[in-house]
């Protein structure tokens, strides 16, 4: 028999339970299908006593449920008894297999034999996905596991771990501890996972901690006593006994049974999100999506969203919760002109072609993460090389851009529509122009993670945004003033190429037929000496690499090698040599360039070291810094006072660690933030905690943070960690005299011992509220501490103590 | 851009120190006491004293600035770069104060503090200039924690291979494993050496007892006693680490709470030569 509901709601998460607890509340019928045996899945599988936090503060909470700053079990509990008293119509154990249909005669099928109908589907089933199963004969033993909670929970126990990932790599670690562990790995190698872990693998193996089976894929498990593990492998067929089998094989994500759905994502990138109505609503009419899946990643943002979505499809419209924080932001003259915020939106949407591709719902995401600002004309709106990384749209007004710093007058300028500050956000480097207000104007300042979620997710918004930023990547990184004419003719030749990290742009040797660009990214060049590649020099965003062979009709003389993923601007020969030929101060400025770049080749093919060591730094991350923390091991006699200063100035937790990370010749890289260009870490942080400053430093707001550790997971240098507050230290005086408590700079990664308050993710900030700049550096007694630049590393081979 | 803080800044304080002995020296030469020889309770000693009070106040007083994390925009190797040249003036300075004059008194007991910190500094940073190094090479990119964990992967492999081998191989290698100390009092990390290590003296029983098994059992002796020997070559690199590290610490154990003795005795050679003189 097959049911039949008014509004069938899949997936319990904050967003899908609220769903059903209003629809309950409005007496409407319901049900609500939830894959596993309790509420809220990705809630629920929150490590025990997280604190869960309710950002966005000021946003209001409207939902049947409650919800507030609490711990897990607490909010869980609360929402228990909730949809309890609220009379929802809730199935556990009921996943949703496929959805087919449409509005008003949806059939859901629930794990793959029962039926329900529905009028309306409300899809909230967030982006956690699917773990990925073995796939074998008897993979439903239980102890076969998918999760480790707690790896000091097992010992003595022979543990099968099957995986290659950092999630696998970093379980079998830790049980090696007090188990004998094997891995099995599917390939040859280990080649998806950071670089900490590929190190802690390599040496865990070297040191005969754990073994690894390679080439090997389970084909069955047969119950027993103990586990009996058939494998394939190279050599054949393989059988291990084991005590436990935990498979870490990643998640699938939610994306393919979604499309199966009927839902359309705009884009093949997989952060892509769908595109849905004001109302919530899919391209499938009926259909709804709320919550993470929809692209908000906060908890109350999903319940607000479960009510709304509700009341849209009994037909009420209703204000969402978000109108007043817009009404807010627009409040005053502008406001009042258009009347409402619909009506704003409406001429937001005409006047500025960025926003033009945008629905309503994601401008108003947009707009809720942006600023407005009013400058009066004359203003200053931001100043070449702050290190600030938002885009700013005109909606009234003009901004002047000061290309040329020699020359403040001669401005390009831009009008209503239009916008600037793309080369921030692109590139992750410096601004590369001033720019000021030439009239009064209406801004909208929009952050970088709202930005990029656009450019992946709305294809038009990223033709926009790349047409421009071409056109002026040409001008502030070669040609700046170079004529309407000109340009129209080199942007005709121009094309925007990318490459994958360690792809080749161009060998040695072959023809030189263009220049390019690098506008994101950065590459190295290398030139074979004695039978040897050796690295030369490191070449970030912002310049350009090939004009040697042009200039001088030769071919290729080095190799460029993309460092990390860069996407580069190519400019054809013909086109390159125009410019040449009518900008002279061009040619001269690469003549002078080319003799830079001979000398510093015959000096580095003498010392093929410091190529090395070039090459040594490039790969511990400064392919993609803006800043590393070296230490000279010549010098440094290992007093750890750096770590003490960096405790002593950030809460009592270190945010480097000294002796961990690798060392090339006496030059080490201890674990410290990178400050990356495109910070990984960034990419997937719930309350967008993480932020870049005006001079490039990464850093977390730690009253934002809500701990779910994605941004450690996410670094590849391993760099971040989470901690609870350390204990209150004494002041130097009663320690030195009475011995209270911790002295300075001890303990330098916070007890454990005390489990409660808030844990968050430290990392370091660059001191950036410390006067005087990096607290480790200042400390360091024998000078041992620097920080350099990547564009210094050239300069560095050439007086470290070799 | 790496620097050592003897050269730092085009020694800097080198040269301000430089200064600072050749104005003490040209003055001693040129003053003429009024009454006696030179001495401290001249104007020129006073002089002199009183700048020696306060290099050696200045100087304890790092200690507690390395510890202000944070604070100063001072970077603390300029600090210690200004710590050691001006230290070593201070010796020119407070003899040229005392004009010579020592006897068993307070006074000549305050001198020989200082010079005992003096020593003990010069020590200190000949060991900081030349250890880091020394302790980099000796390592090898491992940490600490790797070669313990490599000499304990040996003691395993060791072990299982060696139960086949009758008790007196199996018994070297077990002691070899369980009375091998690392570590241990103050002298012995200094030493970097063990004189009963039971490590070499597995190496060497193993190595003679090898020669008396059977034929089939060779091949695996083999293997202990190599096992063995790389052991030995790890244990010898721990050991040399923490001696470094020991010499690098130990001198600080003098160094500072002889400056707080060189302050108390300071204290009473001023309050003596006020009241007694
Ligand atoms: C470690 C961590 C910490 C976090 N901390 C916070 C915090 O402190 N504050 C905050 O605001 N946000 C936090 N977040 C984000 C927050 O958890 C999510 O934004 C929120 O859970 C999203 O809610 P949702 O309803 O969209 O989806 P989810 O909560 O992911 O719920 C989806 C539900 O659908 C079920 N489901 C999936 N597929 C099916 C199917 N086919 N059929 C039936 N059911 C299905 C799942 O089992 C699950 O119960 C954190 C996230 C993580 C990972
Ligand atoms: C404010 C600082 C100082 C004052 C006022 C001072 C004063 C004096 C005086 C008056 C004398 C002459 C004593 C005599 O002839 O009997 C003297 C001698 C001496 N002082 Fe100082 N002094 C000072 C700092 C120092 C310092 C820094 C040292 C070295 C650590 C030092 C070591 C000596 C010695 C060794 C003598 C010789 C003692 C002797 O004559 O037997 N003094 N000082
Ligand atoms: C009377 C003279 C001196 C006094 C009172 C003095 C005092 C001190 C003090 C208090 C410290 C701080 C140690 C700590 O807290 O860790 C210190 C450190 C040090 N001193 Fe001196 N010192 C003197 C002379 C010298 C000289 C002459 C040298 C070298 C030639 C020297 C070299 C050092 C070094 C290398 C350190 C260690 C820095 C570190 O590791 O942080 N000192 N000294
Ligand atoms: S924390 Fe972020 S910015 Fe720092 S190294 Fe890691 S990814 Fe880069
Ligand atoms: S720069 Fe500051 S925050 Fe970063 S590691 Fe150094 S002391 Fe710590
Ligand atoms: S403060 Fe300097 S010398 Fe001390 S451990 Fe750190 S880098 Fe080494």
């Amino acid at each position: 028999m097959t049911e039949h509901f008014r509004v069938a709601i899949v997936g319990s998460g904050p967003g899908g339970m609220s769903a059903a607890g209003r629809a309950a509340q409005s007496k409407l019928s319901h049900v609500l299908l939830e894959k596993t045996d309790h509420l809220s899945d990705t809630i629920y599988k929150y490590q025990k006593g997280k604190l869960v936090m309710a950002t966005p503060d000021i946003l209001p909470l409207r939902s049947p449920m409650d919800f507030k700053l609490g711990i897990r079990e607490d909010i869980l509990g609360t929402w228990d008894k909730q949809t309890k008293e609220l009379g929802v119509n809730l199935r556990y154990n009921a996943e949703v297999t496929k959805i087919t249909g449409r509005k008003g005669a949806f059939e859901l099928t629930v794990n793959g034999k029962d039926k329900v109908t529905a009028e309306y589907v409300v899809l909230a089933i967030g982006l956690q996905g699917n773990l990925r199963k073995l796939g074998v004969p008897g993979e439903n033993d239980p102890r076969i596991q998918y999760q480790l909670d707690d790896p000091d929970e097992y010992a003595e126990e022979t543990i099968v771990v099957v995986g290659a990932g950092d999630a696998a790599i970093e379980n079998a670690v830790a049980l090696a501890k007090q188990n004998k562990v094997i891995m099995i790995n599917r390939s040859a190698e280990f080649a998806r996972c950071k670089q900490g872990n590929l190190d802690l693998i390599t040496k865990s193996l070297e040191k005969g901690v754990l073994e690894c089976m390679y080439k090997s894929s389970p084909t069955k498990v047969e119950a027993g006593p103990r586990l009996k593990f058939t494998l394939k492998t190279a050599d054949g067929e393989a059988v291990v006994e084991c005590d436990r089998v935990i498979a870490r094989l990643g998640a699938l994500a939610p994306r393919a049974f979604v499309e199966s759905c009927g839902i359309q994502f705009p884009s093949k990138d997989p952060t892509a999100l769908p595109e849905l109505s004001a109302h919530y609503e899919s391209n499938v009419p009926g259909l709804y999506v709320i919550g993470a899946l929809a692209g908000y990643p906060l908890i109350k943002q999903a319940m607000n969203q479960g009510y709304e979505v509700v009341e849209f499809i009994q037909g009420n419209e209703c204000e969402p919760a978000d109108e007043p924080l817009l009404k807010e932001k627009f409040k005053g003259a502008l406001l009042d002109r258009y009347g409402s915020i619909p009506g704003l939106l409406a001429e937001m949407q005409k006047t500025v072609p960025v926003f033009s591709g945008l629905t309503t719902l994601q401008l108003r995401e947009v707009l809720l993460e942006s600023n407005v600002h009013t400058p009066k004309g004359g203003g200053e709106i931001f100043h070449r090389n702050d290190y600030s990384n938002t885009f700013y749209t005109i909606f009234a007004g003009e901004v002047g851009i000061e290309i040329d710093p020699d020359h403040p007058d001669e401005m390009v300028r831009l009008g209503p529509g239009e916008f600037f500050g793309e080369m921030g956000l692109l590139a992750g480097r410096r601004r590369s122009a001033t720019v000021r207000a030439t009239q009064d104007c209406v801004l909208i300042e929009t952050s970088r993670r709202e930005m990029i979620k656009l450019i992946k997710s709305v294809p038009k918004v990223r033709d926009v945004v790349d047409a421009a930023a071409i056109e002026r990547q040409i001008r502030s990184y070669i040609a700046p003033n170079l004529s309407k004419d000109d340009m129209a003719a080199v942007l005709e030749s121009a094309k925007l190429r990318s490459f994958k990290a360690n792809e080749v742009i161009f060998n040695e040797g072959d023809p030189g037929d263009g220049v390019f660009l690098i506008r994101t990214g950065s590459c190295t060049v290398s030139r074979r000496i004695g039978g040897r590649e050796i690295v030369m020099n490191y070449v970030p965003a912002g310049h350009y690499v090939g004009e040697m062979a042009l200039v001088r009709d030769m071919p290729r003389a080095a190799t460029v090698k993309a460092a990390i993923e860069t996407e580069a601007v190519w400019l054809d020969g013909a086109g390159f040599r125009m410019l040449m030929d009518h900008l002279p101060q061009l040619r001269s400025q690469i003549e002078r360039r080319i003799g830079a770049i001979i000398t510093q080749t015959e000096d580095i093919s003498q010392r093929p070291e410091a190529g090395n060591l070039i090459q040594f730094l490039v790969q511990e991350g400064g392919k993609e810094a803006a800043d590393m923390l070296l230490i000279d091991e010549a010098l440094c006699v290992r007093c750890d006072n750096c770590e003490k200063a960096c405790a002593e100035t950030h809460g009592g937790i270190s945010r480097l660690d000294r002796e961990a990370g690798p060392t090339y010749a006496t030059i080490h890289v201890p674990t410290s933030c990178r400050h990356c260009e495109h910070p990984h870490c960034m990419a997937d942080c719930p309350p967008d905690a993480l932020h870049k400053t005006k001079d490039g430093e990464v850093f977390i707001d730690e009253q934002t943070c809500i701990g779910c550790g994605n941004c450690e997971r996410n670094c590849p240098y391993g760099v971040i960690h989470m901690a609870y507050d350390p204990p209150k230290k004494p002041g130097l005086l009663s320690w030195l005299l009475f011995g209270f408590g911790h002295g300075p700079g001890e303990d330098k990664i916070a007890s454990h011992a005390s489990h409660e308050g808030k844990k968050r993710a430290v990392k370091c900030d660059m001191c950036k509220d410390i006067e005087g700049g990096a607290a480790c550096v200042r400390s360091c007694p024998t000078g041992a501490a620097i920080r350099v630049h990547p564009e210094q590393f050239f300069a560095l081979t050439t007086h470290s103590p070799q | 851009m790496h620097e050592s803080i003897l050269v730092y800044r085009g020694f800097r304080y080198l040269k301000l120190s430089l200064w600072m002995v050749a104005i003490a020296v040209v003055a001693y030469i040129v003053h003429q006491p009024t009454v006696g020889p030179p001495n401290g309770g001249t104007a020129l000693g006073y002089t002199l004293g009183t700048i020696g009070v306060l290099l050696i106040v200045w100087l304890a007083w790092f200690g507690v600035r390395k510890r202000r994390y944070g604070l100063g925009k001072v970077k603390l190797e300029d600090w210690l770069s200004a710590h050691v040249y001006l230290g070593l003036g201070l010796i020119v300075v407070a003899t040229l104060h005392t004009g010579f004059q020592f006897g068993w008194n307070v006074h000549t007991l305050a001198y020989s503090l200082m010079i005992f910190v003096i020593v003990s500094g010069i020590f200190g940073i000949i060991v900081y200039v030349r250890f880091p190094r020394l302790m980099t090479e000796n390592r090898r990119g491992s940490t600490q924690r790797d070669l313990l964990a490599q000499i304990a992967e040996l003691n395993a492999k060791a072990r299982e291979i060696s139960v086949t081998l009758g008790d007196d191989i199996h018994n070297e290698v077990m002691a070899s494993a369980d009375k091998l100390a690392l570590g241990g009092g103050a002298l012995k990390q200094l030493s970097g050496r063990d004189r009963n290590c039971p490590v070499q003296h597995a190496v060497k029983r193993v190595g003679e007892l090898v020669l008396g098994l059977p034929k089939s059992d060779a091949e695996k002796g083999r293997t202990v006693l190599s096992l063995l020997a790389r052991k030995l070559e790890l244990v010898e690199r721990v050991r040399r680490d923490l001696r470094y590290k020991a010499l690098m610490d130990i001198w600080l154990y003098v160094h500072v709470p002889v400056t707080f003795a060189l302050l108390a005795s300071l204290a009473a050679h001023i309050v003596s030569v006020f009241f007694y003189w």
